[in-house]
This record gives structure tokens, C-alpha cells and sequence, in this order.
């Protein structure tokens, strides 16, 4: 294999010139751009770097939302030799500027005023930091700093540069080799500070094409490039695969756009983390309880029968016959339409991955004729290693390796993977590289086990599985995730290592239990208004109750009940490092920062007064004070008969 | 008629909301590093209104106010409640006309036009009770603002052929640059009177916009907001004001947003004008402190 991406790229200019490669959704009108411009756009932004001096090796921070322009600038960094950095465009100035200095970001391109005002407030921290150049010019005419360019400006300046080095741009691509490094990524990383994966050309090229023979893809898919360009996954699909198949990629109109523009397109091939296919569902059910009552009897008939179906199947079952029987009625009137209206329609397949999704988000979904598979994957295994296969789907496991990949459990039950995508290290970090490679395997950090049929199930992190008091294992993820698939539940953390019982935090889902409470005419101001009403913790109640007693079936967890909770007064954040930006718990954080909560879910009292600090987008603080109440739960027993 | 800033009185919390709120400054001052920075361009001014008087029967709304508006600069008009300002605003769109004086637009006498001729001229207002059609989308509340642009045929508009469609899509594409300019994509068809209040006044702002006013009148833009609306809003007044270069004459009640984002103030009391000049020089000004100290919230 020589490739490198942008000489793949310079292919498909050549043999799909004409074929559109990338959609922006613009003005209200979707603008097409094909792979003749992707490439001639990239070449112009190399171009203009290397008018402002730019060497091989140097590293560029990319910062936006999903927008053309910023993958051309991934293409024409790598083009040079350079490696990008694409950051959360949401990060607030300290992680920004913790990014940029450690990876010696030299240049940074980004989307618009908001990220650059981000930057010029950190520059003084990231001396490398030579030239910042934008994308949208609104708001920046006022600005005199001499390292601001549009993205405009510096395409016109390689204009130029073309002129006086006509073969320079030819000479650099080809000077470009397999096992450079193709993207660092900073896994936001639950303990702390981010760590850059390197991932090589040959690494990221290896293992998405592994993953598209393995799921057949062809370049007539279509997908909608909606999650962070920070996050490996987004790189993968986006740039990797629709590079090296040749398929289109569509970037929404904006963040909230993103459900509209997904039903405009129609992707082929879609992925979303759990989060998104719970929103997903609680819109869609949201809407269902507001319906006339008829209505909705027919299609909670229909969408429970079609959820009990696919479970059947799921475990190997034809399904009882009249359910057969009544599944292609519900197609024509629930199943077709709904598809149609949240623009899945077309998906021939999509992934969940990133976190273990609930069993009836799952079921309601794949219920639905939708092709949702589990992925189990990681930023430093160029994301994938095991994909469920079409045909071999399960509630319960991550499926079984693909082609290339490796999988073993070590002996402390740990997941350990070895494949060509495994990442070069963690940039200016050997010894964190040494912590997690073992002669070329990957220690996952995750618990898990491989069942007789071959498929990899996962359990919870290694270093979070521990013991209460009186010995009993306690999973806190497994309680949480559990916890979680209840619409009404948005975000939990259970704590019990080493204590006499199990509690949980919980964060409520303000737009399932808002229209709850509108239902009932319970009148609300806020989140932290809304959260501590009685009504809301009887309704939480219950739903603890039920996770409580879905854990009596299982032997080992049984005892491990969640016997207290609490309902937080403020949404957990990434701006208040509450949590990460992809979204998953840090526990080690919460414990200290809500240690007088915790402490007072093991005594007696049942109210305590907090006062927390919250970060702004901006960086500013402001604190909120707030009585929050603790419930305690009936525990649920094994039935005598 | 009734005194037009009678509904102002309705609304008494208004005036002392920001006025020491350091969060607003905070946020505008930060999208704005030099404040003024765009600021006018000498010149001869955009608008003079010389020695203007307005008169309900017996009640004197204005009296021989002289207020010069410069272009590019963004200005407010500031004072207690019952000072004049929304009279001195509908005077100037052509809703009342003068009993004396003289109004001057981009050098032309245009005293006595009505309404709809002084839209044709470039000027623009957005109202201080959210005045939208609430059943219509935004995207349609927006064309609106295009209506005096378009030259219509009507058999030819009611097939939409030809120059009718041309017209159209041209219009559609200024009203999709407002609309991505306001950020407000997520509500294209939203029918407006179902938006919350602080996106209504951004959309009326944006039906303003669509007829790329010379001069933009903004009764009140942040009357009712909180916080974060109010920055978003002067955010949106200072891009207008440095992309579109449009001149800027706003009422507003927000001390900390007046003296963010204006280049000058005028200020009005019981319908004469008392001071005009810088925000730091107005900050001092005696007569102003003692117009605000006299008023019941100041």
C-alpha cells in the first residue's frame, strides 16, 4: 500500500471529478461541491500555508462545526506533510489552549468569529501559534491583529505562490509517506488531561477499508457529517471512508438544523451515539402522547408489537404468528411513516456506538426496520474492532471482530485488541503509550468476556468495577446505563465502592419530564426548579424501583440495589468538566466536587443544601444555590412462592 | 390620540434592568473590542431633523428638537418614560408629522412624506410591541420585507413564470443571508407567533433588514430580554451596523447596552433634548443625571 490520503483524494478528482463529494446546506439550499473542487479547495489552502512558511510535520488546529471548508483544510494540511488537530468546537479557552500548546499547533483554521475571539484570548499561552485563519468573516472586519487571515485571503495567497512554484504543490504530495501521521486526536479522556492519539495514513486507510468490505459500502451512500470533526468517528466517516469509497457527505445547516436536515437527506449510512437515538425516541414519543388518544392507541399497539417481534428474533425466534401476521399493517401505517419522518428511510445500516444503548431504545429502532448494529470501537484503534454482522444482531453484545482485528481478554478480564489500526502512541506521551501497549496489543481498559458464540460483550470500565462494604460487586456503569434507558432519566452516577449501599446522582431529561409535568399542570421555572418537585422524585422513584427490580434476575448484581438517589440541581456539564465532551461520566471528578451530596445520601437527613459553581461557554462562573431532597427507594425482593 | 410612550409606563421594571449589570457589558464589550471602532464617517449626516415640535391637542410630545444622525454610527436615543422618544422615532418613519421644523434624509427635505415613502427612501423600523404577522412564517414575515423591492405583475405573479419567479428567488436569496446573518435557520418555517419573545424580535429586526434600509429605526430592541438575549441582540445591532454598514438609531432603556454599544446618545426629557454627545461625556452630564435621578427609576 502507498497511499496517503490527499494522493486519494487527487484519484477521485480524477475518476469521480464530476460526482459530488461533499453538501453543505447554505442559505436554506443544499450547495453541492464535487470531488474536482474538494481536491482543487484542499490544494489551494496547502498552497497558502506554505506561503506563510509552513514545514513538513507542522501541526494544525481545526476548530467548527461541520463545514466543507474545514475538511479541505484537513486535506491540505495532510497534503504538505502537516498533521491536523481538530478540536472541540464547543471547548471552552482552557482545554483549547492546553490542545494547542501541547501539540505545538503552528497554524489553526476555524469557522467563524466565536472560535477565534477563543484564540486570540489564549495566544498569549501558545506562543507556537504563528497564524489564525477563519472561515466566515462576519464579525472580524473590526479586527486588526496581523496573524488573522480569511480563509479567502490565504487561498489567494497560494494562488500566488503557484505562480513562482508551479510543481511545488505535485512534489509535497508525493513526498508524502504511508506511515506519517495522518490526524492527532485528544480523547477527552474521563481522568485527566486529553491525550493526542496519532494515527497514521496507513492506519486510518488499513481499517476503514477493512470496515467498508466488511459492511459492503458503496459510493452511491450518503451521510450526514453532523458530530464533532474532534472526534475519531466523525473523521472516519466523513473524511476516511467517504475518501476511500467515494461517497458523499452532507454537513447540516447548523446544530439545530440537524434532525431537519436529516430527513432532507436520507442518509444510506448513518451512526449516532446512544444519546442521539434516545433524543431520537423521546421526541418521537413526545409527539405520540400529544396525539388524540385513537392515534395514540395505534401506534403504541403497533410500535409495541413491533418491539416485541424484533426481540423474538433477536434471540432466535420466529415470533408468535398473529404478530407476523399484523407486522406488515403496522409497516403501512407506523413503522414506513415514522421511518420517512425521522429521515431513515433509506438507511441500509447504522451504528450505535460509544456507550451501551438501552435494550428498548435498541429494539424500538431495529422494531422499526431500521438497521441499527452495536460498534465497539476507540480513537486509538482507528475506531473499529468489532461490528455486529447484518443478520447476527444481539441485545446484549458489541459483535464480533472485523476483518484484520484481534481480540483477546487478559486475565483480569480485561479487553485486549491487536490490528493494523492500532495508533502510533499518544503524542509527546511515552509513557502513557507504554501504560496501554503490550508488544502491539491494546489494553482497552474495558471489562468484558467473549461468549460461545464468538461475540465480545462488554461489562463496565476495569477500574470502576468494584465491591461494596459487605463484598457484593457493584458495576456502577452497568447500574447507570440501566438506569439511563429510562426516558425520564438523562445522566446517573452510582456510587458504593466500599459503602454499606448503592445511591445514584441523577440528572432528569428536561424535555420528557417537562412535558410530564405539563401534562399534569405542574408548573416549572427552571431545570433546578423542575428537578426538585416531590411529584418529579415519586416519578423518578418509580423508575429507580424498576431498574432495582430488573437486577433481581441477575445473581451477581442482585444485592447491589440502589437503595437512595438524589436529583442534581444543575445538569452535568463538559464546561464544568462534570463530564466529557463525548459525553461520559467522570467519576473521579463528581465524587470530590458533589462530595457533601454523596456524604449526605449515607445519613439521615432528607434535604441538604448545595451552592455550585457553573461555567459559562464563555468561561465566566456564576453559582447556584438549591435544596435538594433525598429519596430513598423500597428495595425490591425475589417473590416467595 | 393618547400619548404614544403610554405603554412604556406599563412596563416599569424595564429602565433599571441593566443599567449596573455588569454581565451585558461583559458580553458585548467582548465582540466588540474597540468599541466604536467601525463608528461614523464625517461627513454631511444621514438625517437631520432641525427644530422639530410635535403636538396631541394641547400636549407638546416634541418640542424644537434638533437631532443630527451620522452615517455608519449607531445611535441611541435615550430618557425617562413620557420623554418623546418613540414620537421622535414615529416622526421620522413618517408616522406623525412635525407642527414646526424640518426633517432632511440624505439631503433631501422630506418633512411631510407618509409612511410607505419614507420606507422607499431606506429607512426601516422594527416596533417596541413586537409587531409580526404571527401566522405566517418566519421565512414570509421576512419577505415582507421585500415588498416595496418587488414589481409585480399579478397574472404573471399568479402563475409565477417568468420575471415573477425571477424575482422571487432573487428576493428569496437576500432573505436567506438575513436569515443566515440572524442565525434563525432552525425557524424558517416556524410560524412566528409561536417563537419565543426574544427570537420574535430578532425575526422583526431581520424583516427590517430584508429591505437593506439605509437607516434602521429600533424601538426598544431589548426591552424584556434577559441577559443572553440582550447580548445576542447587540451582538446582531454591531454586525448589522460593520457588515451591512447601516446607520443605526435605536430607544433603548439598557444603560449598560446604550453605553456598549453606541457611538453617541441623545438624550430626551419631557420632550426637549438635554444632552447629546459621547457615552462618557453623556455619563457626566448634570442634566442628565437629574432628568434620571428625578424620575422614578433612574
Amino acid at each position: 500500500m502507498t497511499q496517503t490520503f490527499p494522493r486519494l483524494v487527487r484519484d477521485n478528482a480524477q475518476r469521480r471529478a464530476d460526482r459530488v463529494a461533499i453538501r453543505e446546506k447554505d442559505y436554506g439550499i443544499w450547495q453541492s461541491y464535487t470531488w474536482r473542487e474538494y481536491f482543487e479547495q484542499g490544494r489551494l489552502i496547502a498552497l497558502g500555508l506554505a506561503s506563510l512558511g509552513f514545514r513538513r510535520g507542522d501541526k494544525v488546529a481545526i476548530i467548527g462545526d461541520n463545514r466543507p471548508q474545514l475538511y479541505w483544510a484537513v486535506l491540505g494540511t495532510q497534503a504538505l506533510g502537516g498533521v491536523p488537530v481538530p478540536l472541540y468546537q464547543d471547548g471552552i479557552e482552557k482545554e483549547i489552549a492546553y490542545i494547542l500548546d501541547h501539540a505545538e499547533a503552528r497554524f489553526a483554521i476555524v469557522e467563524d468569529q466565536e472560535q477565534v475571539d477563543k484564540l486570540l484570548h489564549v495566544r498569549a499561552r501558545c506562543p507556537q501559534l504563528a497564524a489564525i485563519i477563519y472561515d466566515d468573516p462576519r464579525g472580524l472586519r473590526g479586527y486588526s491583529e496581523p496573524s488573522l487571515m480569511s480563509l479567502e485571503e490565504l487561498q489567494e495567497a497560494g494562488r500566488k505562490f503557484s505562480i513562482g512554484h508551479p510543481s511545488y504543490f505535485e512534489d509535497e504530495l508525493e513526498k508524502g509517506g504511508v506511515d506519517d501521521p495522518a490526524i492527532i486526536c485528544y480523547t477527552s479522556g474521563t481522568t485527566g488531561a486529553p491525550k493526542g492519539a496519532v494515527l497514521s495514513h496507513r492506519n486510518l486507510i488499513v481499517t476503514a477499508k477493512n470496515a467498508a468490505e466488511f459492511e459492503s459500502l458503496r459510493d452511491d451512500e450518503e451521510i450526514l457529517s453532523y458530530l464533532p470533526m474532534a472526534w475519531i468517528g466523525d473523521h472516519i466517516f466523513s473524511y476516511a471512508q467517504s475518501i476511500l469509497v467515494g461517497f458523499a457527505i452532507n454537513c447540516p445547516e447548523s446544530t439545530a438544523t440537524v434532525l431537519h436536515d436529516l430527513r432532507e437527506i436520507g442518509p444510506t449510512y448513518f451512526f449516532a451515539p446512544p444519546r442521539i437515538w434516545e433524543s431520537l425516541l423521546t421526541n418521537v414519543m413526545v409527539r405520540v402522547e400529544d396525539a388524540a388518544w385513537p392515534k395514540r392507541r395505534l401506534v403504541r399497539f403497533f410500535l409495541d408489537l413491533a418491539q416485541d417481534l424484533e426481540r423474538s428474533r433477536l434471540s432466535g425466534r420466529a415470533g408468535p404468528a398473529w404478530q407476523r401476521l399484523l407486522y406488515p399493517l403496522g409497516q403501512l401505517l407506523v413503522y414506513g411513516p415514522l421511518r420517512d419522518n425521522l429521515g431513515l428511510r433509506r438507511v441500509r445500516r447504522a451504528y450505535t456506538a460509544g456507550e451501551a444503548i438501552g435494550p428498548e431504545i435498541f429494539l424500538f429502532f431495529r422494531g422499526l426496520g431500521i438497521n441499527v448494529k452495536q460498534l465497539y470501537g476507540m480513537t486509538e484503534a482507528s475506531v473499529f474492532i468489532t461490528i455486529q454482522r447484518d443478520g447476527d444482531v444481539r441485545l446484549d453484545s458489541v459483535g464480533t471482530p472485523i476483518p484484520g482485528v484481534e481480540v483477546r481478554i487478559s486475565e483480569q478480564g480485561e479487553v485486549l485488541f491487536r490490528s493494523p489500526g492500532v495508533f502510533q502512541g499518544y503524542h509527546k506521551n511515552a509513557e502513557a503509550t507504554a501504560q496501554v501497549l503490550d508488544n502491539g496489543w491494546f489494553r482497552s481498559g474495558d471489562a468484558g468476556f467473549v461468549d460461545s458464540a464468538g461475540h465480545l460483550k462488554i461489562i463496565d470500565r476495569v477500574r470502576d468495577v468494584s465491591r461494596l462494604a459487605s463484598g457484593t460487586m457493584f458495576a456502577p456503569k452497568y447500574l447507570e446505563n440501566k438506569l439511563k434507558f429510562s426516558p425520564y432519566i438523562k445522566e446517573a452516577v452510582c456510587v458504593g465502592q466500599d459503602r454499606p449501599y448503592v445511591t445514584a446522582l441523577l440528572n432528569i431529561d428536561l424535555t420528557a419530564v417537562g412535558n410530564w409535568a405539563e401534562r399534569r399542570n405542574i408548573a416549572y421555572t427552571s431545570y433546578t426548579d423542575l428537578s426538585q418537585k416531590p411529584e418529579v422524585a415519586a416519578l423518578i422513584r418509580q423508575e429507580v424501583e424498576r431498574v432495582n427490580a430488573s437486577l433481581l434476575e441477575d445473581a451477581v448484581l442482585r444485592d447491589a440495589q440502589i437503595r437512595k438517589f438524589l436529583i442534581l440541581h444543575k445538569e452535568l456539564d463538559p464546561d464544568d468538566e462534570e463530564i466529557t465532551r463525548t459525553r461520559k461520566v467522570r467519576r473521579g471528578y463528581i465524587a470530590q466536587k458533589y462530595a457533601p451530596l454523596i456524604e449526605a445520601l449515607y445519613g439521615g437527613r432528607d434535604q441538604v443544601e448545595v451552592e455550585a459553581r457553573v461555567t459559562y461557554e464563555d468561561g465566566r462562573t456564576a453559582t447556584v444555590r438549591a435544596n435538594v431532597r433525598i429519596c430513598e427507594t423500597a428495595p425490591a425482593e425475589v417473590p416467595v412462592r | 390620540m393618547s400619548d404614544p410612550e403610554d405603554s412604556a409606563g406599563a412596563r416599569p421594571s424595564v429602565g433599571g434592568m441593566g443599567a449596573s449589570d455588569p454581565e451585558a457589558r461583559h458580553g458585548s464589550a467582548g465582540a466588540r473590542p474597540s468599541v466604536g471602532g467601525m463608528g461614523a464617517i464625517s461627513g454631511p449626516p444621514l438625517l437631520s431633523v432641525d427644530d422639530v415640535s410635535v403636538r396631541f391637542g394641547a400636549l407638546l410630545a416634541l418640542s424644537k428638537v434638533s437631532v443630527e444622525v451620522r452615517r455608519r454610527e449607531v445611535l441611541a436615543i435615550i430618557g425617562p418614560n413620557g420623554a418623546g422618544k418613540t414620537t421622535l422615532l414615529n416622526v421620522i418613519s413618517g408616522f406623525y408629522h412635525p407642527y414646526e421644523g424640518r426633517i432632511v434624509f440624505d439631503g433631501r427635505d422630506r418633512t411631510h412624506l407618509a409612511p410607505p415613502d419614507v420606507a422607499a427612501l431606506g429607512i426601516a423600523r422594527t416596533f417596541q410591541n413586537v409587531a409580526l404577522f404571527r401566522g405566517m412564517s418566519v421565512l414570509d414575515n421576512l419577505m415582507t420585507g421585500r415588498l416595496l423591492k418587488m414589481r409585480g405583475h399579478f397574472l404573471l405573479d399568479a402563475v409565477w413564470w417568468g420575471p415573477a419567479k425571477r424575482q422571487e428567488l432573487a428576493n428569496r436569496a437576500v432573505v436567506e443571508r438575513i436569515i443566515d446573518f440572524l442565525e434563525i435557520q432552525a425557524i424558517r418555517k416556524t410560524p412566528a407567533g409561536k417563537l419565543p419573545y426574544g427570537l420574535q424580535k430578532r425575526v422583526e429586526l431581520g424583516r427590517a433588514l430584508a429591505a437593506e434600509p439605509a437607516l434602521l429605526l429600533l424601538d426598544e430592541p431589548m426591552a424584556g430580554m434577559n441577559v443572553e438575549e440582550k447580548e445576542d441582540m447587540s451582538r446582531f445591532i454591531l454586525d448589522v451596523n460593520s457588515e451591512f454598514g447601516t446607520t443605526i438609531a435605536l430607544i433603548e432603556h439598557d444603560m449598560g447596552v446604550v453605553m456598549d454599544i453606541c457611538d453617541r446618545v441623545v438624550v430626551l426629557d419631557y420632550g426637549r433634548k438635554i444632552a447629546d454627545g459621547t457615552p462618557e461625556h453623556i455619563r457626566k452630564d448634570q442634566a442628565v443625571l437629574d432628568a434620571y435621578l428625578g424620575a422614578t427609576h433612574g
